[in-house]
């Protein structure tokens, strides 16, 4: 509110009307190579990619609205797929979301060796998954350490890699991999409280339960949506872990939706491709579009 | 006199019992907290068991003969995956600690077979030049839309987000039809471009330099400087740091790419060391483990370098700090 009355004063001040104008064409220069280059990069190509995903062939150009949509849906394959993301994404996200609040709230709390254990929770971030996979094939292996271990309280030898168990290896890893990630925005975010609240609420003898609730989470919803939208787009690219595991073809429950992508590209089959990414698209601005309003529904009496 | 004095006496006793009682108070909720931090820390330090884990038995794997290797995990690595059903008489040994520490496997790799160097040196030429030059292309774009803000910006600033937020799902049939067009499909341009031009380092260098306050940049103009003068001598040395952050964070997520030069490099010759990991046979299962470790180096020193900056950066994408 206050923001485009100020300026204005400002131009008026300096009175160098040819000036500001000269700096904002030059501030233009600046902004465009970025600009060409998503524009030739990504968002014509995506145009391209609307337009074939409504004609019947790139030769024939020929409108068929919706066909394309109703052919892959109806794919048998992509069915899987998209359950599979689906799912996947369903368990891992919010697992990733609680999971990483409770690391930050522990690292939060006065224990020793605090910027070791950031260190060390970190650390699988950084580490290449190509690397580790060779060690999680061998505990997840059918003779492997996790069922020997599972096997000391009496449960059966699971096949892990080559059953509908394999979900689960999938989800430990991506927790693996991202909690890290996670923990440190809410470390931010939980240190960024303002204290005076903290301390009055504290004053008014209010429960730790209480001081969490009703003011912990209400300060961090931002975050907790933006936690929730990194996870959501890191659980898509759970294929990288799946490909290296098992490459371009694993287990049914394991079959994502890139696995899809992928074996499509193999055939060139644009209108199927373009079709499934359009889906993805609009799936995914859904989405985002349905968190952004629940934030904004329980975060818009707090300002942080 | 007498009677205050034991007034006073009186009062002085039950000042002390409550004294007492409230120190002992403290002291029981002293203990608590001590059981409660002992017990957090546990927690804690079981997690950091858990996440390094792989990491360490990566390394001291490493360290193995290849004998050894195929004597523990021959069966994980067989050519015919069998699910394991087959051995079912045999354990894999999961072993904390080599038998005999030897560095056969590095000299193999590193003097005897180089095709692992030459995947690793594709990794850092695909790499690098994404780093730096989408570095250099966010500067400029950030700078663009910091300075002279407009409707126009602000509806291309979202457009940038929205892109930053699609998964490859997405983006990657527009990459391949655009690098078709251009004749670039297995080339390492079909690599780069895409990666140089991204929208994810110009989001995060935008948002902070939207935190520098304007009114620097506006005494400097009164003081004469032009556009360029302020970038270059104003705005860059200000965000040294949040480059060095998103630095890192694109070098993470580029060395670590599978979906990319899986679809866009059809030449196995060209693919990055994380693609061609995933494809070392059964044979050669003794030098993965030194190859993997080989393959970490890089982002670990990167990490124990600027864990910082990486924490930082993390945070600015949050956009929780200032």
């Amino acid at each position: 509110m206050f923001f485009p009355v100020k300026e204005k004063l400002k131009s008026g001040k300096s009175g160098s009307n040819r000036r500001t104008r000269r700096g904002k064409r030059i501030s233009v220069l600046y902004l465009l190579p970025s600009v060409i280059g998503v524009l030739l990069f990504f968002v014509l190509p995506f145009l391209i990619v609307v337009y074939y995903s409504v004609v019947d062939n790139p030769i024939n150009h020929e409108f068929v609205f919706l066909d394309n949509f109703i052919m892959v849906s109806h794919n048998a394959a992509f069915q899987q797929a998209a359950k599979n993301t689906m799912m996947f994404s369903a368990t891992a996200v919010p697992l990733a979301v609680v999971l990483s609040l409770l690391l930050a709230m522990m690292l939060e709390s006065k224990i020793p060796f605090k910027s070791q254990f950031r260190t060390f929770f970190l650390s699988p971030m950084m580490v290449p998954i190509a690397s580790v996979v060779l060690i999680w094939q061998v505990l997840f292996h059918y003779n492997g350490m996790m069922n020997e271990v599972l096997g000391w309280f009496g449960v059966d030898k699971i096949d892990w890699l080559n059953s509908s168990y394999a979900q689960i290896v999938i989800v430990i890893l991506f927790l693996w991999k991202n909690l890290g990630y996670n923990m440190i925005l809410f470390m931010a975010a939980l240190s960024s409280i303002p204290k005076d609240i903290l301390e009055v609420a504290v004053l008014e003898s209010a429960s730790p339960y209480q001081i969490f609730w009703h003011i912990k989470l209400r300060y961090m919803s931002s975050t907790i949506l933006f936690v929730t939208i990194m996870s959501l787009i890191n659980s898509f690219k759970v294929f990288r872990e799946i490909y290296l595991l098992k490459g371009d073809y694993p287990y049914d429950t394991m079959y994502m939706l890139q696995h899809f992508m992928n074996n499509t590209f193999g055939k060139l089959d644009y209108q199927k491709m373009s079709a499934a990414a359009i889906m993805m698209a609009i799936v995914m601005v859904i989405i985002i579009g349905i968190l952004f309003l629940t934030e904004n529904y329980f975060g818009k009496d707090v300002e942080g | 006199m007498r009677e205050k004095t034991e007034y006073n006496s009186n009062n002085a006793v039950a000042l002390e019992r409550w004294n007492r009682s409230v120190r002992k108070k403290k002291k029981i909720k002293h203990t608590r907290q001590l059981v409660r931090i002992t017990l957090v820390t546990m927690v804690a330090a079981w997690f950091a068991l858990l996440f390094l884990m792989p990491i360490v038995l990566t390394i001291t794997n490493s360290f193995m003969s290849a004998s050894e290797i195929s004597a523990n995990y021959g069966q994980v690595f067989a050519t015919t995956d069998t699910g394991g059903k087959v051995y079912i008489a045999e354990k894999v040994n999961l072993k904390f600690i080599p038998d005999m520490v030897s560095f056969s496997q590095y000299i193999t790799v590193l003097f005897k077979s180089p095709e692992y160097l030459l995947k690793f040196w594709n990794s850092v030429i695909l790499v690098v030049p994404i780093v730096a030059f989408q570095l250099l292309v966010a500067a400029g774009a950030s700078f663009g839309f910091t300075r002279y803000r407009g409707r126009i910006k602000e509806i291309i600033f979202f457009v940038y987000i929205i892109l930053m937020l699609m998964p490859y799902q997405v983006t990657l049939v527009p990459n391949y039809l655009v690098s078709d067009w251009l004749n670039i499909l297995d080339t390492n341009w079909a690599i780069w471009l895409p990666g140089i031009f991204s929208p994810f380092a110009v989001y995060l260098l935008t948002k902070y330099m939207r935190r520098i306050p304007a009114s620097v940049m506006e005494a400097a103009q009164i003081d004469g400087a032009g556009e360029w003068q302020i970038f270059r001598k104003i705005c860059m040395p200000l965000c040294k740091g949040a480059m060095c952050s998103i630095a890192i964070l694109i070098f993470i997520d580029y060395w670590n790419m599978v979906e990319q030069p899986l679809i866009l490099l059809s030449d196995p010759e060209k693919h990055p060391l994380s693609v061609f990991l995933s494809k070392i046979n059964a044979g050669e299962i003794g030098l993965a483990f030194a190859v993997a470790t080989i393959y970490m180096v890089p982002p670990i020193l990167v990490f124990l370098y600027g864990e910082d900056y990486l924490v930082e950066g993390i945070t600015y994408q949050g956009g929780i700090k200032g």
